[in-house]
């Protein structure tokens, strides 16, 4: 196992194929993993971690809304005995009100997707998965995909399966 | 054990306790039967409230803050009523769906309350408070065709009793309260979104970007507001790539642009949903609209007139039972009380509570689908 840390470039050309990364991360992803979403609005921060919990929660034979969690701040889902968080931040002034929320104690025991994470400042876990999402002009998008030497080991079947982008 | 558990035909006085968003509220509403509810009391504790009453320093506890902002509440509502716990009849709280957190301190306060002073315990949907406050304000007759638009929520409801909902369709993504939200954070303009896009949207051309009308072009009542977020922002860098910014007539433009998409897909599905509703054949057909947006005056007047043109009565209660409030929670409880609901001391929070758990999910759009 190569120590080398995760950087890498994947295009996004349309919503299906967010949605298949999404279900490839989701796959290997579990309780304790961290995924740290951010981007500016419309970049696909919410449809990737729908598409993540709808196939979670499809393999445990559950079909259930998932709402945005933009105004509810969290929504959370137990897909058979995971349960995963999803957090959008925007709204939180300082990195204390993460600490309400539970998020912390979430970041242990859930698989949790963070929108707008710049807003957990330093509470931000260093083992966390960081997915930074772009639209561009000719509106397909794109993520930058970085981790540490075991996200790198996880994905990189994954990585391999799709093409690549210089960052 | 003095008091004397009422019978449900009587007058009823049922203090309501709200935390399972961002505000905590407590208010008491009296209700005899036959005549119209009357709100004794209902207190909101906003931010400013709350550095005042913390001196400035807000404590970092969750459910120690929740609790004793509810206390705080409590006391202003009992106050404010003229009551003691001793003339209530009940206490009703929201059990949720909400922050696990707010919903938990709540649940705990009202137990202790209930515990405390012998009164029964009646634990409400969040929802069905926002559902049942036509019938608060109005005195609706079920059945009513409820439309509950708001940062947070939208969904169309046949309300048919105080626990008998069904939801005929709703967003599968964002809710219109969102898009305002994320429309002015785009154009650059402050929040809350809603005000300032209507603002903007006065003196624009609706007409000037062709923004999409998502599921439209779908049969039922599901709406989808994600994609409308993204046509803007595409329509906004447009603007941006070809003269290097915004102008004031582009913003106010797109604005308009965008409330206008709103306000079709909006009153379509009203159409569908009050199609539905008329085809019941209801004594006194009603079609609500509560929640934040309903304030968009270009919306609100599409809507009553949709309804009009069914034959419908159009009631939109004022703003401040629309958005969250404990007025809504004790007259749900009124209504649940009197339908015959008691809870006890083993009431549970619900972050998740649908209204209506006989109708299906309301699924996204992204399924996976075959890879070109």
């Amino acid at each position: 196992m190569s120590s080398a840390t995760l950087s890498a470039t994947i295009p996004l050309p349309s919503e299906q194929d967010t949605a298949m990364l999404a279900e490839r991360v989701g796959a290997l992803a579990g309780p304790g993993d961290v995924l740290l979403l951010s981007g500016p609005i419309g970049a696909g921060k919410t449809h990737f971690a729908r598409a993540l919990i709808r196939a979670r929660l499809a393999a445990h034979g559950l079909v259930e809304d998932i709402p945005s969690p933009t105004f509810t701040l969290v929504q959370s889902y137990e897909a058979g005995p995971l349960e995963i968080w999803h957090a959008d931040l925007y709204r939180l002034s300082h990195p204390d009100e993460v600490i309400e929320l539970g998020l912390i104690d979430a970041f242990e025991t859930a698989l949790c997707l963070v929108e707008w994470p710049d807003r957990l400042g330093e509470l931000a876990p260093p083992a966390a998965l960081r997915l930074d999402f772009a639209a561009l002009p000719d509106g397909t998008h794109r993520v930058a995909l970085s981790g540490d030497a075991g996200w790198a080991a996880r994905l990189a079947a994954t990585v391999k399966d799709f093409p690549h982008a210089n960052p | 054990m003095s008091h004397a558990i009422k019978e449900p035909d009587q007058t009823l006085t049922v203090l309501g306790l709200e935390s399972s968003c961002d505000d905590t509220a407590a208010a008491v509403v009296r209700h005899a039967p036959g005549a119209a509810p009357e709100i004794l009391s209902s207190v909101v504790a906003d931010q400013t409230a709350l550095h005042a009453a913390f001196g400035g320093v807000v404590p970092e506890i969750a459910a120690r803050a929740h609790a004793e902002k509810l206390d705080i509440c409590v006391e202003q509502a009992l106050e404010q009523a003229g009551l003691g716990l001793a003339d209530l009849d009940a206490i009703a709280v929201t059990a949720g769906p909400g922050l696990i957190g707010g919903v938990l301190s709540g649940v705990m306060v009202a137990k202790g309350l209930a515990a405390g002073s012998s009164l029964p315990l009646v634990g409400v949907n969040h929802l069905a408070g926002h559902a049942l406050t036509p019938r608060l304000t109005d005195g609706l007759a079920f059945p009513y065709l409820m439309l509950l638009v708001s940062g947070g929520h939208c969904q169309f409801l046949l309300v048919k009793g105080a626990g008998d909902f069904t939801r005929l369709g709703g967003t599968i993504d964002d809710a219109p309260g969102e898009a305002f939200d994320k429309t002015a954070r785009l154009l650059g303009l402050p929040q809350p979104g809603g005000p300032a896009v209507e603002r903007e949207a006065a003196s624009g051309d609706a007409k000037r970007f062709a923004l999409p009308r998502p599921l439209l072009d779908r049969p039922g009542c599901d709406m989808s507001f994600s994609g409308l977020k993204t046509a803007l922002l595409r329509a906004r860098d447009g603007v941006v790539a070809e003269k290097g910014g915004l102008t004031r007539t582009d913003r106010a433009d797109l604005c308009a642009s965008f409330q206008a998409a709103m306000r079709d897909v909006l009153v379509e599905k009203s159409r569908r949903a009050l199609a539905i509703y008329m085809g019941g054949a209801p004594a006194a057909p009603a079609f609500a609209v509560a929640g934040g947006v309903a304030a968009n005056k270009s919306l609100r007047a599409a809507l009553e007139t949709v309804s009009a043109e069914l034959g419908c009565r159009f009631v939109a209660p004022p703003l401040k039972l629309c958005t969250d409030n404990a007025a809504m929670i004790a007259w749900a409880g009124i209504e649940r009380f009197r339908a015959g609901a008691r809870d006890d001391m083993t009431l549970m929070a619900r972050p998740r509570w649908p209204l209506d758990q006989s109708s299906p999910a309301l699924l996204g759009a992204g399924k996976k689908g075959a890879k070109a």
